[in-house]
């Protein structure tokens, strides 16, 4: 029972850390709370689910929901924040627009596409499973740890090996200076916007394939959530984010098999608000990190 | 006859690997203007912050009028008579500069939030008191034209005297004034120069960075010169000009010219 | 006289949500007024709204006593919120009160104390109109008050700079806990007043809609005075009722004001003078 609890919580955790990891370099690099985030989350999984039931195998469906997604992060981002980083507003200004935003584009989505739960076709995934052990892993929550697995260390790689990833570092160290350092700034924004709206993307297929239901609120909870974690993991700290993400997916799944399953939600939440009070910097972040 | 209003003594901060301000001493004469001077980087502006509270000392000890003012936040340092400008003007930019001298005045005008709320008669003649000596001190700096504009709007030279009339207005013994002089023309300067000699006049005590070498020269009592952190000379402006470490220190930063000027 | 007796009637509850959203707008005010965001106003309106709820009909306490605590239960929760978070950047203080919301919000749906998903019913209609109304009045004129003496001076400085603010010896965290936690009591009174007349509430009611909404109405009024927040919950309590279609739309609605307003108007729709002696005309 526990082990098949905390399996579960690490392929729900795998998913969560996927999703913090697009939101903590949005937050590390382009220096913005932005909370239309969680929107990329349910368009992933609304595009995936729409290419599924045009009968696209979940290997298609999954790749094309991401790209998507992160186009829509693209033009989202340019609409919302271009003027704001132009006259260097404060960040907070960056997260009404953002959550005024997210009021507009839920709302919109649950009056263009209904707000009733919709599931994947049946017979999208094999629903096979295999035992390891006592336990049980299903074809689903393989593919759902292999594709974090592998988007995490694309992502990694790229941060830490490429010409790129090393305009995004500068980026996210100081805009200014890698700007004087010839860092074409706006093009190196408009990369990392695609990419944490592709991660969002596809993390919103995976948690949609873990729970199959998708409805236009369950980015909005999700958001909510992947802030907690980032703040948990320590702000921009992508080793933290991935950890945070996987602790708060256990921690849901054994609260929810020996506590309640409603009080699941608030676990996010509470280890946020007692994070903020023992360790501000995050458990995984330098101390110092962020101070006003 | 002369009193120590500042006394600094092995104060050091640290950066991560980077010892900003190394084991500093430095004392500051009641009534004096004092320069502080060094090349770029030299850790002039982070021995403001450690006086002012803004950044909290690795070690060392800071003593204001004989009291040490160790773990004190800026707001209280302000009530000890410190105030202080910002190398990089930080005016209420929405606020008229009448109102930025005011809002400097916080820690002396009187009025609880019962007060406020229960006399508004008082609130509005402390409010009109508060106006007429905001206005005196905007004229002190040669701005009373200027008394209703935007203060974001204001030029530059004026924006630097409005940073001062509102440091001023918080009736501090000491005053830090970080670069006043950055930004300035010609002419700007000498008013400024002729301002800080009133503000002397007025029994104010200066603690002065700037980068303009005439000026320093011209004001200070004495000077403190910095470089990685660390004093290499301290003296009258004559004998610092004759420094050869002062010169290597400046020539080594390729600012030698800064010197060379009168 | 009759007219007006059955205008009332008819519009009581109309007018109730004009005067409850009107004293929620200030309690965003009062927090944006030092350039600080709090989602959780929604949820200090609940923390008044059950706390007073459950005085009344559990232990049928006197009304006055009901009012005090259902300002004070929202102010603890307050000092434990902003204790942590007013030292660190803005974004904490939103996302800590975000998450207040959704740990309030699971604990109403689970507790049998609350009613549970289906919250309170039946509470007393001890809060009228004219109650509601000047609360609002009063809350109205003491900002008015603050707003022209050095304490709201002191606001709009750690608001434009909380740097230069310090340096003037503004003591910048006594100023944002007292104003954290005059926002949560105001929205607590709002939770309790609303309680009362509508004798009716439920977890729904304090969700992250209703913290945005909130947010919504301050920005489409502007923070230059406290009337302006005022203005712009009267008029988003009122559009949606003159203009039925828009009902539906209300959501979309405030996000697109909330955009316009900090996009295009950061001193938001309606620029009011303060009156305060020395500020711009
Ligand atoms: N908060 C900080 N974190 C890390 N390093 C810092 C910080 N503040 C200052 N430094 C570093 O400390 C050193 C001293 O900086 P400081 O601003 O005090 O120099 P300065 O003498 O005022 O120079 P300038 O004449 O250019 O104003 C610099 O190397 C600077 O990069
Ligand atoms: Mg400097």
């Amino acid at each position: 029972m526990l082990g098949q609890q905390i399996i579960n919580g690490l392929v729900a955790g795998s998913a969560y850390a996927l999703f913090a990891l697009g939101l903590t370099l949005m937050f590390g690099v382009l220096g913005v709370v932005n909370l239309t985030y969680g929107f990329y989350f349910a368009v992933g999984a609304y595009l995936a689910l729409l290419a599924a039931g045009a009968g696209a195998p979940i290997a298609l469906a999954l790749p094309l929901a991401a790209i998507l997604a992160g186009l829509v992060a693209v033009v989202l981002d340019f609409l919302l924040l271009t003027r704001l980083r132009r006259t260097r507003a404060p960040e907070l200004a960056s997260l009404m627009v953002t959550l005024g935003a997210t009021l507009f584009l839920y709302s919109a989505m649950s009056a263009l596409l209904g707000s009733e739960i919709r599931r994947f076709p049946a017979g999208l995934l094999d629903n096979g499973a295999f035992a390891l052990g006592a336990y049980r892993i299903s074809v689903g929550q393989i593919l759902i740890v292999g594709t974090a697995v592998l988007l995490s260390l694309g992502l990694v790689s790229l941060m830490g090996a490429t010409r790129t990833g090393l305009a995004m570092r500068a980026l996210a160290e100081n805009s200014d200076a890698s700007e004087l350092m010839g860092v074409d700034t706006q093009a190196i924004m408009r990369r990392v916007s695609f990419l944490s709206g592709a991660l969002g993307g596809a993390a919103g297929v995976l948690i949609g394939l873990e729970y199959n239901a998708i409805a236009p609120y369950m980015g909005e909870a999700m958001t909510l959530k992947g802030f907690a974690i980032i703040i948990l993991g320590g702000l921009g700290n992508i080793g933290g984010a991935l950890a945070a993400g996987l602790l708060v997916g256990v921690l849901e799944a054994l609260t929810a098999g020996y506590v309640s399953s409603v009080y699941k939600e608030a676990v996010g939440f509470l280890l946020l608000v007692l994070t903020l009070w023992v360790r501000p910097q995050g458990l995984f972040g330098r101390p110092g990190a962020r101070r006003a | 006859m002369t009193r120590p209003l500042l006394q600094i003594s092995g104060l050091s901060v640290r950066f991560g690997g980077l010892t900003a301000v190394d084991r500093l001493d430095l004392t500051v004469e009641a009534g004096a203007i004092h320069g502080l001077i060094g090349p770029n980087g030299a850790g002039k502006t982070t021995a403001f912050n450690l006086i002012a509270g803004a950044v909290r000392r690795s070690a060392g000890e800071i003593r204001l009028d004989g009291a040490p003012v160790e773990g004190l936040p800026p707001y209280a340092r302000v009530r000890r008579g410190l105030a202080r400008t910002f190398q990089n003007i930080r005016l209420f930019g929405e606020m008229t500069a009448l109102e930025n001298i005011l809002a400097g005045m916080h820690t002396r005008l009187k009025g609880s939030l019962f007060e406020i709320l229960l006399r508004p008669d008082k609130t509005r003649r402390v409010e009109r008191d508060a106006v007429t000596e905001a206005r005196a001190l905007l004229d002190f700096v040669g701005l009373a034209a200027v008394a209703r504009r935007r203060a974001g709007e204001l030029s530059y030279g004026d924006q630097r005297r409005v940073e001062i009339a509102r440091a001023l207005a918080a009736a501090p013994k000491l005053l830090l004034l970080d670069e006043p002089a950055a930004g300035m023309n010609p002419a700007e300067t000498r008013a400024l120069s002729e301002l800080l000699q009133r503000v002397k006049a007025r029994g104010v005590t200066v603690l002065l960075v700037e980068h303009d070498m005439g000026l320093v020269m011209r004001l200070c009592d004495k000077i403190t010169v910095l470089n990685f952190g660390r004093k290499i000379a301290e003296g009258a402006p004559r004998e610092i000009r004759a420094d050869r470490q002062v010169i290597e220190a400046y020539l080594g930063a390729e600012s030698a010219h800064a010197l060379a000027s009168p | 006289m009759a007219q007006i007796d059955d205008f009332l009637w008819t519009y009581q509850n109309l007018l109730a949500s004009l005067g409850v959203n009107g004293l929620l707008a200030l309690s965003m005010y009062v927090v944006l007024a030092i350039g600080q965001l709090s989602l959780g106003q929604a949820a200090f309106m609940g923390l008044g709204a059950y706390a007073s709820a459950l005085l009344t009909l559990k232990l049928d306490a006197p009304f006055p006593a009901v009012i005090a605590a259902s300002m004070l239960v929202p102010a603890a929760v307050a000092l434990v919120i902003g204790a942590p978070t007013l030292r660190l950047s803005g974004v904490y203080l939103a996302l800590a009160t975000v998450s207040l919301g959704e740990i309030l919000r699971v604990v109403l749906v689970e507790s049998d104390l609350t009613g549970g998903a289906l919250g309170l019913s039946g509470i007393p209609e001890k809060a009228g109109l004219p109650l509601i109304f000047a609360c609002l009045a009063l809350a109205l004129v003491a900002f008015t008050l603050i707003c022209r003496s050095r304490i709201g001076r002191a606001m709009e400085a750690i608001r434009e700079d909380e740097i230069a603010a310090s340096a003037s010896g503004i003591d910048l965290p006594a100023y944002k806990m007292a104003a954290l936690v005059a926002s949560a009591m105001l929205a607590g009174l709002a939770g309790a007043l609303n309680a009362h007349i509508s004798s009716f509430i439920s977890p729904n009611e304090y969700g992250f809609d209703a913290a945005v909404t909130i947010l919504s109405f301050a920005l489409l009024g502007g923070i230059g005075s406290p009337f302006g927040p005022v203005i712009g919950a009267f008029i988003l309590t009122l559009l949606p009722e003159l203009l039925r279609p828009l009902h539906d739309y209300r959501l979309v609605v405030n996000g697109l004001i909330i955009v316009f307003a900090v996009l295009f108007m950061p001193h938001g729709l309606l620029v009011w003078p303060i009156g305060r002696i020395g500020a711009k005309a």
